[in-house]
């Protein structure tokens, strides 16, 4: 048995391969010009959970992430091959709209990085880019959004002062509540609680368990615990390469592969 | 070496303050409200500089209205959508050289396209164009200094939302650079107000009776009028006053709108918070 940190989800979790995925990750190579950073990764990840990807500082579970709602678009020196799948259609498909891919596929970033405008207009961005005019209904998505990432109650009275007067984590609820107000099917996570403070951490994680069961959120964190607090799946990324992927309790008691053993155990990463 | 350096401050300094000083003394003598307000009278050694001061407003703002949004979208090109490569590069260098080129040079690329070929003639409109042509590199510049401090941060939360690059840039990015675009088109209006060759053969008339505005008249402007102040006429020493009297509305108008775009940017730095 290695010392694993405290799990607290409890109840008995379904392996994932009898849930229904909302991605599937088929053979997914990646490359930087040379540099290979992921390696046949295929996994499925299922619909309306918290799955968290783990592993060392550059490990490529970033880049894996990005991948999923095509982020690296922007790269000229990105290669990728394999396949990945959101509700059955691939999304490297050339006739697939990335606008609308990204549309369903929410970011988050590791640093907050609300607009240079108020926190009214910060949430309300997402629905007036995709042609929501009526003030009436943006207003009321605004209001829903901020109390979905519990800031609400912090924010009401100053909605329309600028986003850099609200503290870090305010501001990265505020950048969840951006994502949340176009109402995504998936949220991904990057590194969300980098940059934050402990209080301000673990309001970041209880806003993440609500999220779960409306939202198939993707966690990325080299931070143990945090993985084993916020998700029900794991999946172990090692150079590339995907090590395992199953329940979070399981993995984190039991792993299978002693790749995983050790680095649960701290002798990398 | 200190010493030396700090000499050169002095003697740079000391000259600045010497131009200042020199033409105020010279000039302020004439200067009067209706100076600023009248037609120029008797062989121009008497009445005011009205048609040239406004002669030289309108050219400036008419420079701006052309080369502030091809300068803009041209910025927006090179440092939102074009990638890094030999094409940009080759851009770049061409702005760079655009502003080495002689203002007199484009007096005369502008004589022979606006003038001649497009059959504007000799009018504001010729005159506009060509001063626009003269201070697209700085508005390019600037514009392209603006959008490079704005973060990447801001275009990937964009994007990620699923914002066209064009709605990024439109909605975040432009509205983030403006306080320091705007200091940048604010230097190119002082630039533009300044300038003499490229108005010589394009816009520019030395006296006119009545004041008549219009994009296809012929226009006074401030530093023409001191050079035809200065060359022409049978009066030199009353002129020469006149001369002296005109600089220094120039100078003050010039310090005036470089003054506002210092101004703009320390402001935009203060509330700058990223």
């Amino acid at each position: 048995m290695v010392e694993t940190p405290t799990v607290r989800r409890t109840g008995k979790a379904v392996p994932p391969d009898q849930l229904k995925p909302k991605f599937i990750i088929d053979k997914l190579n990646l490359w930087f010009t040379d540099a290979h950073i992921l390696k046949d990764v295929t996994f499925n990840i299922p619909e309306k959970h918290v799955t968290a990807i783990m592993g060392p500082s550059g490990c490529g579970k970033s880049t894996l992430l990005r991948t999923l709602n095509r982020m690296h678009d922007l790269n000229p020196d990105c290669k990728i091959t394999g396949s990945v799948k959101l509700r059955g259609t691939e999304i490297f498909n050339p006739e697939v709209d990335i606008n609308d891919l990204r549309k369903d596929v929410g970011m988050v970033f590791q640093r907050p990085n609300p607009f240079p405008k108020s926190i009214f207009e910060n949430v309300a961005y997402g629905m007036r880019i995709h042609g929501e005019r009526a003030h009436k209904v943006v207003e009321q998505r605004v209001e829903e959004a901020l109390r979905d990432a519990n800031l609400w109650n912090e924010v009401k009275d100053k909605l329309h002062q600028s986003a850099f007067e609200l503290s870090g984590g305010q501001q990265q609820r505020l950048c969840i509540a951006r994502a949340l107000a176009i109402k995504p099917d998936v949220i991904l996570l990057d590194e969300p609680a980098s940059a934050l403070d402990p209080i301000s951490t673990s309001r970041l994680e209880e806003l993440i368990e609500e999220l779960e069961g409306r939202y198939t959120v993707v966690i990325v964190t080299h931070n143990l615990q945090q993985a084993a607090r916020v998700s029900q799946y794991t999946a172990f990324l090692m150079l590339g390469e995907l090590v395992e992927f199953g329940i979070t309790d399981e993995i984190f008691t039991a792993p299978s592969d002693e790749r995983t053993e050790n680095y649960l155990r701290g002798i990398f990463g | 070496m200190f010493g030396l350096c700090g000499l050169s401050v002095v003697v740079v300094f000391g000259m600045l303050l010497l131009i200042i000083v020199f033409i105020v003394i010279e000039g302020a003598g004439v200067i009067s409200w209706d100076f600023l307000t009248e037609m120029p009278r008797d062989g121009m050694t008497a009445g005011g500089i009205m048609p040239a001061l406004v002669g030289t407003l309108l050219l400036a703002v008419g420079a701006i209205i052309f080369a502030l949004p091809l300068g803009v979208l041209a910025a927006i090109y090179l440092n939102e959508y074009s990638r890094e490569g030999k094409l940009r590069r080759w851009i770049r260098m061409g702005i760079n050289s655009l502003a080495g080129v002689p203002s007199v040079v484009f007096g005369l690329f502008g004589l022979a396209l606006f003038v001649n070929l497009l059959d504007f003639g000799m009018s504001l409109l010729a005159g506009s164009l060509t001063l626009g042509l003269l201070v697209l590199p700085i508005i390019i510049r600037a514009t392209e200094e603006a959008l490079k401090t704005i973060p990447m941060s801001f275009r990937e939360a964009s994007l990620a939302m699923g914002a066209t690059r064009w709605q990024t840039t439109i909605k975040v990015v432009l509205p983030a650079a403006l306080g320091q675009i705007l200091t940048g088109v604010i230097l190119a209006i002082g630039r533009a107000a300044g300038e003499t060759a490229p108005i010589l053969f394009t816009a520019a008339v030395f006296y006119m009776r009545v004041l008549r505005v219009g994009l296809m008249e012929q226009v006074m402007a401030l530093p023409y009028h001191i050079y035809a102040l200065m060359t022409e006429g049978i009066h030199p020493e009353e002129q020469e006053a006149m001369a002296y009297g005109t600089a220094l509305v120039l100078m003050v108008l010039v310090l005036l709108i470089n003054g506002v775009a210092i101004w703009m940017r320390i402001r935009s730095r203060k509330i700058k918070k990223w």
